[in-house]
């Protein structure tokens, strides 16, 4: 690419003729005017991005009896709501940390399952080559493509009929169900960049499938894991309507049913609330940039799989 | 495949017992198969358990015909059609045209593209909930950003934008579109990365720049993907819950439902679960070509991204 422009620059400084300085003169210009229209549209581009964040982040740090007022900028800015959230000083926020706990545990479960799952389907049927594997890989690939809103009363009144209301393992379950697919693909498709003859020559030194798993193919399969395992935590962290269904008592609720509980009051203390909106997002907010390369690596290793 | 076949054959010449359990077997040897199987055990057992008790059951629910008479009927059921179909048309199309656009532009050269590509992601790096909740509050008549700024800016008193059908629509159909138009940029940014710089190398050659570019080498490469991404895209906003619950609510007056959310509130708010599951399942038409059509891209294309 580079050198390209610099031949062509060696040749149009040979032949400094008139025309060619007008055109040089005139692409110029026209660089200028991309490079402005480019400027302006990142602005809008910025201006429609930020805009909704901007407000959460706004309405949290207006000081209280502000909010039910018109500006655009905050007139007395404060910090207080941020300190009645974290001292759970408000009663629709009187278990906040418990509910923070248990979106912890539902997250880190998730991914725990979906990683140990999707990676022993992907070895069995990747790995071992067993017999119409495919079908399962057909059967992960019609799960991805069914809508998980579109099972959530069927799911929801069995998992009622079983008793598991109100039981954090009802949604692990689901979030499971609807993660693993995506870890299947990226398993298998990762898979295919590992030479198969590590695991037929281990077979011949007389490794078990158990060892080849856990000895071979596991640690060449890290970053993958890594892709997946930030994909399911932030799956489970900020899904919501599983959530909601199956989750109805304050004490085994998670913070996304707690937020969306604060809407259904008329006088909705909006600072408050965007203030545990912030705290609720950060943790995936900062895991998403932290693993941002290893995430896109994945979207491109399984195509188009979200 | 069919070396695995051909080394059976030779090994075991004449063996005519447990044909069908050698033809399971494949090459894999005593144990081995145990061990295959009972790798598959958990992900087949989630498979049936979690997948397909509830879609036949769900089936079941919605199986009588007198729930769809009802839901015909019921004029909220005729106007949800009518919003989930302009959002497929306008959130489907419209999003993905932009994700287009922006993954151009993505890939101008200089930090400054790589610095606003972060902040871009950030709606789709931010959880749903908060910030339709955000977008719910920022839309307020009253008190909302959005008519706070037009009317310092410009002096005009802004419309309530959830308290019309109409408004309340498009500003669900534009928040669909904020929230998840960085995760298709970003797809097909990864697109128009993987084709080759020698494609453009020589079509610059022969003479094609800028919109020619385009329209005769960029798109022609990335026309299956889109194809793709459309089929996805309508599938997942079929199921898209969150935007339509916490930008308009299903408001003013139940009027901006879409099939997802009028599933969820005629079998809670309404008490009547098989209602809702036939308002979903009345959706199936449109789903089941649309599935079968994306498995078979999704399998045939699988590495070529």
């Amino acid at each position: 690419m580079s050198t390209t422009t610099a031949d062509t620059g060696v040749v149009a400084k040979g032949h400094a003729t008139v025309p060619a300085q007008r055109m040089r003169r005139i692409a110029r210009r026209r660089r200028y005017l991309t490079n402005v229209a480019a400027t302006l549209f990142s602005f809008v581009v910025l201006v429609w991005t930020i805009t909704p964040i901007y407000n959460m982040v706004m309405v949290s740090f207006t000081a209280e009896g502000d909010v039910f007022s018109e500006h655009i900028w905050p007139a007395r800015t404060s910090g207080h709501s941020f300190w009645i959230v974290v001292t759970q000083g408000y009663w629709y926020l009187e278990h906040f940390w418990h509910q923070f706990g248990n979106s912890l545990y539902i997250a880190t479960m998730t991914t725990l399952l979906v990683l140990a799952i999707g990676s022993m389907t992907s070895f069995s049927v990747g790995r071992m080559r067993i017999r119409n594997g495919w079908l399962v890989t057909n059967a992960a690939l019609l799960t991805y493509v069914i809508p998980a809103s579109f099972l959530a009363i069927p799911f929801y009144l069995i998992m009622n009929s079983y008793g598991l209301h109100d039981n954090p393992w009802s949604v692990i379950a689901a979030l499971v169900t609807f993660a693993t697919p995506y870890a299947i693909f990226i398993f298998q498709e990762y898979g295919r960049s590992i030479p198969i003859e590590l695991d037929e020559s281990a077979r011949i030194d007389g490794a078990s499938p158990i060892q080849i798993y856990f000895r071979i193919y596991l640690p060449l399969m890290a970053p993958a894991l890594v892709a997946v395992g930030t994909y399911a935590l932030l799956l489970a962290w900020n899904e919501y309507l599983y959530q909601f269904l199956l989750l109805s008592n304050k004490q085994s609720m998670t913070v996304p049913v707690a937020l969306a509980q604060f809407t259904n009051s008329d006088q909705a203390p909006w600072n408050y609330m965007m203030a545990t909106a912030i705290i609720y997002a950060l943790p995936p907010v900062a895991t998403y940039y932290a693993f941002r390369n290893r995430m896109s690596s994945g979207l491109t290793m399984g195509g188009v799989k979200g | 495949m069919s070396s695995a076949s051909v080394i059976r054959l030779h090994r075991h010449p004449a063996v005519p017992r447990g044909r069908l359990l050698r033809y399971w077997k494949g090459s894999l040897r005593g144990s081995e198969f145990t061990w295959a199987v009972a790798f598959l055990v958990p992900y087949v057992g989630v498979f049936l358990t979690f997948v397909v008790y509830p879609v036949l059951y769900g089936a079941w629910m919605g199986s009588s015909p007198h729930l769809y008479a009802e839901l015909l009927s019921d004029p909220i059921y005729q106007q949800t059609v009518v919003n989930t179909l302009l959002f497929l048309a306008f959130g489907v199309n419209l999003k993905l045209f932009l994700a287009l656009l922006m993954s151009g532009f993505f890939m101008r050269p200089g930090w400054w593209t790589k610095a606003l590509l972060m902040a871009f992601v950030l709606p789709w790096a931010v959880p749903a909930l908060p910030t339709f909740i955000s977008i719910h509050w920022m839309l307020n008549g009253e008190w909302g950003l959005l008519n706070n700024t037009l009317f310092i800016l410009f002096g005009i008193e802004g419309p309530s934008w959830l308290n019309e059908r109409w408004l309340a629509l498009a500003s669900a159909i534009c928040s669909h579109i904020w929230k998840w138009l960085p995760f298709w940029t970003v797809i097909l940014l990864a697109g128009r990365m993987s084709i080759s710089q020698d494609i453009y190398d020589a079509a610059k050659v022969d003479g094609a720049t800028g919109l020619r570019r385009f329209t005769h080498v960029t798109f022609p490469l990335l026309a299956n993907l889109y194809l793709i991404l459309t089929l996805l895209a309508t599938i997942f906003l079929l199921g898209d819950f969150n935007t339509v619950t916490f930008v308009t609510g299903g408001g003013p007056a139940n009027t901006t439902h879409v099939l997802a959310t009028l599933g969820i509130r005629d079998a809670y708010d309404m008490g009547h679960p098989e209602l809702g599951v036939a308002a979903v399942m009345s959706a199936l038409p449109l789903m089941i070509p649309l599935v079968i059509i994306l498995m078979r891209k999704l399998r045939s294309t699988e590495v070529q991204l």
